[in-house]
């Protein structure tokens, strides 16, 4: 059984899942996060891998992302740096980032490469609904991976009913319209938006991103939905700190409570 | 507007061209863009749109442009050159063909603000300039490298009313534009419609502005005719970046074998160098602003900076109708260098009393390449004027 699967049946609730990018703010800084986040009590990793150009990323992930690759991070190095992870991660891991360097590394190749590693999951944000259906889908199921699709405010019904038939793991609500790290906290508008979603009673589970930052926004956003994504406001917990595992692991302590 | 919906060149229901096309974008884009793919086509063939459309063409653009025989270029060449002025069109360049029209489509839509990125400033300018006789709020992001380099233009979009923003990340230049203002349209999804300036970015765009541009190769045709009694010269040749005034001017003539179409890249130091924007000679197939193409990366899959010494070129992709072009082999790709390109445009403007932007000078220096015959007939695009150019051009005098 995929480890989201069974994640979510175990926990139902207060799921948080927490992004970093991968070579920030060191090259070398993806399995002490790991190890960290595992251990601090996160249920889920996002490990970003950094790409030149992420338009859907607010300032915070788009200097990650830079300095990432300045310090020669690639999707060949990341692979390596897991390969021995399942001897002691035992959350669910999931790979987040622009489609390109998965098309440039080859489908089947990456998708064979994250089931070595114990890759649970993938967020491609810029692959089409369409275009995975098409061609992906398929290798993707031979992999063992779930496909995490995205949704905003703006969705439709009818497509948030696609997107959930379509959909294994998790759904990744967007909890407002805005680029990653916005700092506008939980508002009315946003509360309508969770409700009307939970009311759907979609049959794939919940996550919201995008704003979520601190022990109460993470409390709130699970109120709504099965738990919370944290990225930028991780970013930042680390971002300048000698130690980033212990700087990161303090932050999931303060949003966990 | 020529409806081309059986053509081997025309956008088909997924929104390809060939293998290039699509749309790329995350979720948080997919309403406006649907609601795009969804209206464009409807919309822009109403007669009302049509109406205000041509009518806006003729009366404020200054279109038809004219077709000109360029005597004393085509002598130099030993055959028959025409220069299609759309260096004469409002705002210096064809931009403002595109603007009009999405403009027209942004106020059918309910929109009341507009984004837009900017290379040279010509696509700014002519944005700024649409918004301005529209009455509607306008911000253009613009790489820094870019607002350095193109000041005049800067100060154009300034003065018509519109908030220039510099794109700081990456390269500062097209490409980082392009990010910003799609960051922009993504943090304000309802009452904003992203005016892209080439063929390039999510379908519809790529074929709603090469629409919005065809009316270039609708006149030549029209024009060349006139003046020779055919329509089809023996080339159509313009400057290729992501490829706005290519398509406008290629347009009627895809199905037209007998008509061979040159694009002229932007080469920059050389394509055996690092410092280049030829997509054609140095990308591979990946998926950019959208839409998959070519486009210049590492292997990886990280997008590379390009180089051109002209800003509108400066682009690490192209719009996915010419990569089809390319690799259907229905164009023939020259990329041309900054000295070849500065070259050419002095030529032009000694001969002929034209100075050229410098993009449409990589037009102008694929003739060294094209060797036309004596008893051929040569259309170039002369997609813009130099006045922008001027600081560039003085350090080649």
């Amino acid at each position: 059984m995929n480890r989201l699967e069974k994640l979510f049946i175990e926990k139902p609730k207060d799921i948080l899942n927490i992004y970093f990018t991968a070579g920030f703010p060191g090259i070398e800084d993806t399995m002490p996060l790991l190890r960290a986040i595992e251990k601090a009590g996160a249920d889920i990793a996002e490990i970003g891998i950094p790409f030149s150009d992420p338009v859907a990323d607010g300032e915070t992930i788009q200097k990650a992302n830079t300095q990432a690759l300045d310090n020669g991070m690639t999707v060949e190095l990341l692979f390596s740096q897991l390969k021995e992870m399942r001897n002691e991660i035992k959350i669910p891991i999931i790979l987040m980032g622009d489609v390109n360097p998965l098309i440039q590394y080859g489908l089947e190749p990456f998708c064979k490469k994250c089931q070595e590693v114990g890759v649970d999951g993938l967020i491609l944000p810029n692959l089409p609904m369409d275009e995975y259906l098409l061609e992906f889908k398929p290798v993707f199921e031979k992999y063992g991976l779930f496909n995490i699709f995205l949704i905003t405010p703006q969705t439709s019904e009818d497509r948030i009913r696609r997107i959930d038939e379509n959909s294994a793991g998790f759904i990744y609500m967007v909890s407002s319209a805005s680029t990653t790290g916005s700092t506008s906290g939980i508002t009315d508008e946003m509360r309508d938006y969770f409700d009307r979603v939970d009311q759907m009673k979609l049959k794939n589970p919940r996550l919201i991103g995008f704003g979520i930052k601190d022990h109460s926004t993470f409390t709130e956003a699970s109120h709504y939905a099965n738990g919370a994504i944290i990225g930028s406001a991780f970013i930042r917990a680390i971002k300048d700190s000698e130690f980033p595992a212990e700087a990161g692991s303090e932050y999931i302590k303060s949003v966990l409570g | 507007m020529l409806q081309i919906e059986n053509s081997a060149f025309a956008v088909d229901e997924r929104g390809y061209y060939g293998n290039f096309g699509g749309a790329w974008i995350p979720e948080m884009l997919y309403p406006n863009v649907e609601e795009l793919r969804q209206n464009y086509l409807d919309i822009i063939y109403t007669e009302d749109f049509q109406a205000e459309f041509n009518q806006l063409l003729t009366d404020y653009v200054g279109r038809p442009t004219p077709l000109y025989l360029a005597n004393r270029l085509s002598e130099e060449y030993n055959t028959t050159i025409y220069l299609k002025r759309e260096d004469l069109c409002h705002t210096g360049a064809h931009k403002v063909n595109n603007t009009i029209g999405q403009i027209l489509l942004a106020k059918r839509l309910g929109k009341n603000k507009i984004v837009a990125e900017t290379g040279a400033g010509q696509h700014g300018v002519a944005t700024a300039t649409v918004c301005a006789l529209m009455g509607i709020e306008c911000i253009v992001y613009m790489g820094e490298v870019d607002i350095e380099r193109q000041a005049p233009n800067v100060a154009r979009m300034k003065m018509l009313g519109a908030t220039v923003v510099p794109a700081k990340s990456g390269s500062r230049t097209l490409k980082d534009a392009t990010n910003e203002a799609m960051r922009h349209w993504i943090n304000n999804p309802v009452d904003t419609h992203y005016i892209i300036g080439s063929v390039v970015g999510p379908h519809p765009y790529p074929d709603m502005v090469a629409r919005f541009q065809s009316v270039i190769s609708e006149e030549i045709r029209k024009q060349l005719f006139e003046k020779t009694g055919s329509e089809n010269p023996d080339y159509v040749v313009a400057c290729v970046g992501g490829g706005s005034n290519a398509a406008g001017t290629y347009f009627h003539y895809l199905d037209e074998p007998s008509v061979k179409i040159i694009a002229a890249e932007a080469a920059g130091h050389g394509v055996k160098t690092d410092k280049s924007a030829a997509t054609t000679f140095l990308g591979k197939p990946g998926v950019l602003h959208g839409s998959k193409s070519l486009m210049m990366q590492t292997l990886d899959g990280q997008v590379v900076e390009p180089h051109s010494i002209s800003a509108g070129l400066d682009y690490p992709g192209i719009g996915p109708l010419h990569a089809h072009l390319w690799e259907s082999g229905r164009a023939t790709f020259y990329g041309i260098t900054d000295d070849e390109a500065m070259k050419a445009g002095m030529k032009l403007s000694k001969l002929e009393g034209i100075i050229p932007a410098i993009e449409s000078s990589h037009a102008l220096a694929a003739l060294d390449y094209l060797k036309p015959g004596s008893d051929e007939t040569v259309v170039i695009s002369l997609s813009g004027r130099g006045d922008k150019d001027l600081a560039t051009y003085m350090k080649y005098l």
